[in-house]
């Protein structure tokens, strides 16, 4: 709220400058007894043939006018217009926008109680809870994870039946619902360069693959001292850290040697956010159970 | 005849300046087909994103800006410095005051349209749309532009004539206008040569940056092209202006009202009601002054409306005001907050922009050159009328195309994006609607390079024309027109 003497001001100033326009606007109107046409110009002359009429102002042009600021004035009346005058019908933007989320989630609220009692894995099978399910994953999922789930760089693929954290619709719910942080700490300081290209050979032959340079073999005994905290023995992962396996070929930032390198090297930090103070409890289901049917299909 | 000081002389009457009027003609030609064509480009972009290449100066946050500066302000600027300067002198009856001003204006603006043509794909920018520049360009374009006002007024107050005509009130209520727009909006604290900080924080930088943003579209897209048309259409028609009280009433109006309409462009933000509510009334009370201007020219051609048959040039400016006429319609209508809750920052606005950017800034432009050039170069006529016809038309189909692709786009965007289910959620995803736009961002493309392609035929022309003539030195009148 501005101070009372700079309200002043602005209303007083677009009061005076509408007073003015429409001032000048009866000022140069049609005078009594004057005809609709002149063929006098003003007398002045520019430029050789330069000339001006001084017709009238058109009659509809001039009650265009008139109306619209007819239409100003009212409106001034009723809306907040004039500096800290609310207006007569006492409406803003603000509590407009309100009352219009509150009717909203009324309504939304009370077609998604039906689902309350219901878990996940038997909503996952209801076509009319997949349906909002869907509807949820469009608006709050797929800016990341891509309208059909398939994910990219960086972001899980969530159609295929690799679970970074579980695949059972309780650890499903609660990745959505509590969120997930992932994190790979950066081995280049301790195992310096060739030592990254080593443990890079060998987690690719885990997968059956070859690198391009370093030695698997000793990139094992890297393995084997250091990852295997994590991604366990058969480098198989471990959901409950959100380790993952990699032995499937199925990777969240890139499988190219150097890729894998790059993670290895630097590690990675991934986040998913938590949504039940977003979404609440419902909505989190419902989401739970549309993840569930992509990994289903 | 004599010379006198590189000045040809005659009867104790200094020949007018038309070099500097010359320069600014032809380069508004070129930076015409550049701007157009970086438009072009980037309208492809929007249907092929590879086409960015994978380098970053091409991409389409750098390229939109260039094409925006370059078409309004290296385009758009030139043709007003060219057309100014050419009708101050002419309804003056005297020759530019301080040519060595006005020459610096001329290569002054000319280094900032190339400062802008290299820093923008570099990626510096203030981030202020229509006000990228960073600020060293900025405090030379605030140079020039008051070196532009001393020559313009300058100019004003040594006429041989009574009365000042109408064309130059509007040229210079814009020139001083732009000034107070460009230096307060252009306020920043410099970090670096190359980036510098709004010295405006939160809304209230909002509101500067839109206070003049839509203030650049009244005085320097309308109010100077007005300027233009005041001139150019009585001139090319042969008639006298309709109505000088008209003039009077919608002059005045337009530059008090437009002041007011900036918050329009932030309807339904944390600007607070009032503000917004003053930007609609204000843009609602602005549809009759800016019709004024419209009803002004069009009626100007009463008595002699068979020459649209045969003039293409007056075709140009006959339809470049209903252009106009229609895009200060919609835009009052899209202020209204109900509207511009649909409207706001879908491709309508888009549409909304080059119906006013091509249809009435370019085609006026374009009109007007065409009836200028040939008189530069001692001629009364273009080397092609035919060519000036087919442009004509080219540019006329492909506006109507760019702008009803973008209406339709526009629309279905808005609906699209505020489509909700009972369950609360949004019906389409953003990429849904995106997908939806694919067949208009196509029609706009080819809308675009039909305008492009004309501008072309105009380059053929304006060159053919060129090599046939010779500039050739134009005298005030001798005597002062006795009044009525």
């Amino acid at each position: 709220m501005m101070s009372s003497g700079m309200s002043l001001f602005v209303a007083a100033a677009a009061i005076l400058n509408t007073v003015a326009a429409v001032g000048l606007l009866v000022w140069m109107r049609k005078r009594r007894g004057e005809t609709a046409q002149t063929s006098d110009t003003t007398g002045h002359t520019w430029d050789g043939d330069l000339r001006e009429y001084n017709n009238p102002l058109p009659r509809w042009w001039l009650w265009l006018f008139v109306l619209s600021v007819v239409f100003a004035i009212i409106y001034a009346v009723l809306y907040p217009a004039l500096g800290n005058a609310r207006g007569s019908l006492g409406w803003s933007q603000i509590e407009q926008w309100e009352q219009l989320q509150a009717e909203q989630e009324t309504t939304a609220q009370r077609i998604l109680s039906v689902y309350a009692d219901r878990g996940s894995h038997e909503l996952a099978r209801d076509p009319a809870a997949l349906s909002i399910g869907r509807n949820l994953f469009a608006n709050n999922c797929a800016a990341c994870h891509g309208s059909d789930g398939r994910g990219g760089s960086g972001f899980p693929n969530l159609t295929d039946q690799d679970w970074l954290w579980g695949g059972s619709p309780e650890l499903i719910e609660a990745s959505i619902a509590g969120g997930r942080m992932g994190v790979m700490a950066p081995w280049l300081e301790v195992l310096g360069e060739q030592g990254v290209d080593d443990a890079t050979a060998y987690v690719m032959s885990l997968s059956g693959r070859q690198a391009p340079k370093g030695n698997a073999a000793a990139g094992a005994v890297h393995f084997n001292s250091y990852c295997i905290a994590c991604h366990g023995v058969d480098g198989k992962g471990n959901p409950a850290v959100g380790a993952p396996n990699l032995t499937d070929n199925v990777w969240l930032h890139g499988g190219s040697a150097s890729a894998i390198r790059a993670t290895i090297a630097a590690g990675r930090q991934n986040n998913m956010p938590a949504q039940t103070d977003r979404l609440g409890e419902v909505r989190v289901k419902l989401l739970a159970a549309y993840v569930q049917s992509l990994g289903d299909r | 005849m004599s010379s006198k000081e590189g000045l040809v002389v005659q009867n104790d009457k200094v020949a007018y300046n038309d070099k500097v009027v010359r320069q600014f003609a032809l380069m508004t030609v070129v930076w015409g087909v550049v701007g157009m064509l970086v438009g072009v480009i980037i309208a492809a972009q929007l249907l092929f994103p590879a086409l960015n290449f994978d380098v970053p100066w091409l991409t389409f946050s750098r390229l939109r800006p260039l094409h925006t500066n370059a078409v309004i302000f290296a385009f758009g600027g030139s043709a007003i410095f060219a057309t100014s300067y050419y009708i101050v002198q002419r309804t003056c009856h005297v020759r530019l005051f301080a040519d060595g001003l006005a020459a610096f204006t001329f290569w002054g603006w000319q280094v900032v349209i190339l400062l802008a043509a290299i820093s923008l794909p570099l990626g510096w920018t203030t981030g202020k749309e229509y006000a990228e520049l960073e600020w060293p360009i900025d405090l030379l374009i605030a140079v020039v532009w008051v070196s532009y006002g001393i020559v313009f007024i300058g100019t004003l107050a040594k006429r041989k004539v009574e009365h000042i005509y109408v064309a130059n009130w509007f040229f210079a209520a814009f020139i001083i206008t732009v000034a107070v727009l460009h230096i307060v909006n252009s306020a920043q604290i410099p970090v670096t040569l190359t980036k510098s900080y709004s010295a405006y924080a939160g809304v209230v930088d909002a509101m500067v940056q839109w206070w003049y943003g839509h203030n650049a579209v009244g005085f320097f897209l309308t109010a100077a092209f007005l300027g233009m048309m005041y001139y150019f259409v009585p001139k090319q028609a042969g008639r006298p202006i309709y109505s000088y009280r008209l003039s009077i009433v919608h002059f005045w109006s337009l530059i008090s009202i437009y002041m007011w309409a900036g918050p329009h462009h932030l309807h339904y933000t944390t600007l607070p009601d009032w503000a917004q509510s003053l930007g609609m009334l204000f843009s609602l009370m602005l549809l009759a002054p800016s019709w004024g201007g419209m009803i002004n020219g069009i009626m100007t051609l009463s008595g002699v409306w068979h020459k649209l048959r045969t003039d293409p040039i007056l075709k140009f400016l006959i339809v470049s005001l209903s252009f106009y006429g229609m895009s200060t319609f919609e835009g009052p209508m899209m202020s209204i907050k109900t509207v511009n809750a649909l409207s706001h920052y879908t491709d309508w606005t888009i549409g909304h922009v080059h119906s006013g950017a091509l249809g009435w800034v370019a085609m006026v432009s374009v009109g007007s050159l065409y009836m200028l050039i040939p008189r530069l170069y001692g001629q009364t006529q273009m080397w092609s009328t035919r060519l000036i016809d087919v442009h004509f038309w080219t540019t006329t189909i492909g506006i109507v195309l760019y702008t009803v692709s973008m209406w339709i786009a526009g629309v279905m965007q808005g609906l699209m994006w505020r489509a909700t289910n009972a369950d609360g959620t949004l019906t389409y995803t953003f990429v849904e609607a995106l997908k939806a736009t694919y067949p208009y961002y196509a029609i706009r493309l080819v809308g675009g390079a039909m305008v492009f392609g004309g501008m072309l035929l105009m380059v053929y022309n304006v060159v053919k024309t060129i090599n046939q003539g010779k500039p050739t030195p134009v005298m005030p009148p001798a005597l002062q027109p006795a009044h009525a």
